[in-house]
């Protein structure tokens, strides 16, 4: 682990054109991920966790979406590259995993041959050893009679089976950056702590570094290092896990914590009143502020900047100070 | 106490592959054992989560107990009355004391219909009103569940999914029933939105004496909103117990398996999933095609020769705690098989011949 980070995100921002509108659903996103760290992308539906993992990749449609900022990926900017270079790098430098593993696996071809094609594109390596290499990394990852299963299609696999294949896929050329956009929604709770286990497994090892998108905190507080929570299109707090749930200091971010049912028993959730606005009615001011109990007559005109808190602590809250705002 | 809802033995299979196409070619139909030989008992105004993964049975167990779904077997009573033969008209009776909340309140609701419709109808069905009189009682039902009269006018995609899952409680709740099945009620909304829902539900169930079969694979929920928890696994009940005790001592393997893979908030210095060992192996096997014995010996960390042999039956363990398990049981520890226990049907270990 160096200093520099390996993954520099600089005022991210993600723009749609839609009815001669220009919606903003991510706004000046800033954050570092150094290598072998596992970071967390926590939020509700339409934070705007899963674009700012897309954009990283260059997976947004330009139009009618518009990406600006800088993502630096080792000093090299990947907004600033044609689609030609981004393609070496996804898969090799940065690897993904999506939600619906199945979905994310071509239906008619063998599984064998599309985790084969995926190696052949970046590693210059004859077919027999890549075969071989396939079956090796499908044993990786946990599947039973892999050479077997070679030859089987996706839809002979289980969800959780195919998600292992999606991991051993990314993994085959061992990334710098793993990015698992909710790798583990689509799975029943045995199966997403088996394959957690994997993906923390196999980073460790191999060193590589991961953006793990989730809305699940126990899983953020399980799989992760640190944590950026985002609310409406804005990272909000960033902190170690240690801090993130021992002092919050973003009232979304305490908030959100209290809405979890604990395992032991109690009378009430906390809830938060009202709903994550649209990005057609965002507030002015702090996007929280509406639905914030501590609010202050400024947080509903001056936008908090997101300001340091102790060291690797961030918040975006007017009133956030050590200890309790 | 009489139970509200009593389910004896309640059975479904399922025949896959029995179309004309492969009738006329000659070949096998195989049966899936979606719910094979479930008792459970809900008192009034109690709440019963049933959890599991998916393809337990969970949802169609909540089909079964509302006669939505046949039965194959089994009985149903509701009210001390014997609901599982009864003809559609005889049933309209109970279809306004057992009601169903769905999952996704995105295509539970008619999209051409408006609110006051969808909540307004089954008032009408049932004639609970006079014509002139539903608007009133829709409102009085909209303001029930924290929405508001102006709500009644709008449709579906006007509407946030909190929202939309009120409306979907506000139908429930239209014909005054005393059980609501809720399946998975909560599983489609954001964690903030979810625990409003959450304690609405809790809110109105104190304030009408509401019953609840809570159908949902998130323990956390079940664990917040169950007075008893039922634990499934592949069609059969492993364990059912008051939520405290299951939750606090898990007896079956596969609670304590279930248990141990929530992620829950911890302190950031460790990590449940470097600890390889806590975590179970393997996948549900096909329903299709079941292993003899214990339906969890596979997976099972603590099997033994006789579990891939017999089948255990649901015994008692300790008081109110049903557990079947071949570890418990039968080294009678002064409670035999047929201990009677509080709000449970008599006599659910005569299921296991099957």
């Amino acid at each position: 682990m160096t200093d520099a980070p390996l993954l520099d995100v600089r005022g991210l921002t993600v723009e749609f054109e839609t009815d001669g509108e220009r919606l903003r659903a991510v706004d000046e996103v800033s954050f570092a991920v150094r290598g072998g760290e596992i970071v967390g992308l926590v939020g509700e539906s339409g934070a705007g966790k899963s674009l700012t993992s897309e954009a990283i990749l260059g997976l947004i449609p330009c139009p009618p979406g518009r990406v600006t900022g800088e993502v630096r990926l080792r000093e090299r900017n990947l907004l600033a590259l044609d689609e030609a270079a981004l393609a070496r790098i996804r898969g090799k430098d940065i690897a993904m995993i999506f939600q619906n593993p199945t979905a994310s696996l071509n239906p008619v071809f063998r599984v064998g041959d599309q985790l084969h094609e995926a190696m052949a594109l970046h590693l210059a390596e004859p077919r027999p050893t890549l075969r071989a290499r396939a079956v090796e990394i499908l044993t990786r990852v946990g599947i039973p009679s892999a050479a077997t299963r070679m030859r089987d299609y996706p839809h002979q696999f289980s969800g959780g089976m195919a998600q292992r294949v999606m991991i051993g896929m990314g993994m085959s050329c061992v990334p710098s950056l793993l990015i698992a956009d909710e790798p583990t929604t689509a799975l029943d709770v045995t199966i997403q702590a088996q394959v957690l286990a994997l993906i923390r497994r196999l980073a460790r090892e191999s060193g590589t570094a991961v953006l793990l998108v989730s809305h699940d905190l126990g899983i953020i507080s399980q799989m992760c290092d640190r944590v950026l929570v985002m609310y409406a299109g804005r990272v909000v707090e960033e902190a170690s896990i240690a801090t993130v749930f021992r002092a919050p200091a973003h009232p979304y971010t305490r908030a959100l914590i209290d809405c979890l049912p604990r395992t032991e028993a109690t009378a009430q959730l906390g809830t938060i009143v009202g709903v994550m606005p649209g990005l057609r009615a965002l507030p002015p001011g702090c996007r929280f502020h509406p639905r914030c109990p501590i609010a202050e007559p400024r947080c509903t005109k001056e936008t908090p900047a997101l300001r340091a808190l102790g060291s690797g602590h961030r918040v975006a809250c007017h009133l956030a100070s050590n200890g309790a705002p | 106490m009489t139970a509200l809802l009593e389910v004896e033995n309640l059975t479904k299979h399922f025949t896959v592959g029995d179309g004309l196409v492969n009738r006329l070619a000659g070949r096998r139909s195989t049966v899936v054992r979606a719910v094979d030989g479930v008792s459970f008992a809900i008192a009034p105004a109690e709440t019963l989560g049933l959890v599991g993964e998916s393809g337990c049975g969970k949802t169609t167990t909540g089909r079964l107990v509302l006669r939505a779904v046949e039965p194959t077997a089994g009985r149903i009573r509701f009210d001390g009355e014997d609901i599982t033969a009864l003809r559609e008209r005889a049933l309209l009776p109970f279809r306004r004391r057992a009601q169903i909340v769905f999952q996704d309140p995105y295509t539970s609701l008619n999209p051409r219909m408006p609110v006051g419709r969808i909540v307004g109808e089954p008032i009408m069905v049932h004639r609970l009103a006079a014509r002139g009189a539903v608007p009133e009682r829709v409102t009085a039902l909209l303001e029930m569940v924290g929405l508001q009269r102006e709500h009644a006018g709008r449709y579906p995609h006007e509407l946030s999914g909190g929202q939309r899952q009120r409306v979907g409680i506000a139908r429930a709740l239209a014909v005054s029933p005393r059980l609501i099945v809720a399946d998975e009620a909560v599983s489609a909304l954001d964690v903030s939105v979810r625990a409003q829902i959450l304690n609405l539900l809790i809110a109105l169930r104190e304030r009408l004496g509401l019953a609840f079969l809570f159908v949902s694979h998130d323990l956390g929920v079940i664990r917040f909103i169950s007075h008893r928890v039922a634990v499934m696994y592949l069609g059969r009940l492993v364990e059912i117990a008051p939520a405290a005790e299951l939750f606090r001592r898990p007896l079956h393997p596969y609670s304590q398996a279930l248990l141990a893979a929530i992620p829950t908030v911890g302190d950031g210095r460790t990590s449940m999933f470097d600890q390889p060992g806590r975590l179970i192996e393997g996948e549900l096997p096909s329903p299709m095609n079941l292993p003899r014995g214990c339906r969890f010996a596979s997976r099972c960390p603590q099997r033994m020769a006789r579990c891939r042999e017999v089948e255990p039956a649901l015994v008692s363990a300790a008081p109110n705690h049903l557990v079947a398990c071949h570890l418990y049981g039968d080294e009678n520890n002064g409670q035999g098989a047929a201990a009677p226990v509080s709000l449970r049907p008599p006599g659910p270990e005569a299921d296991t011949a099957l």
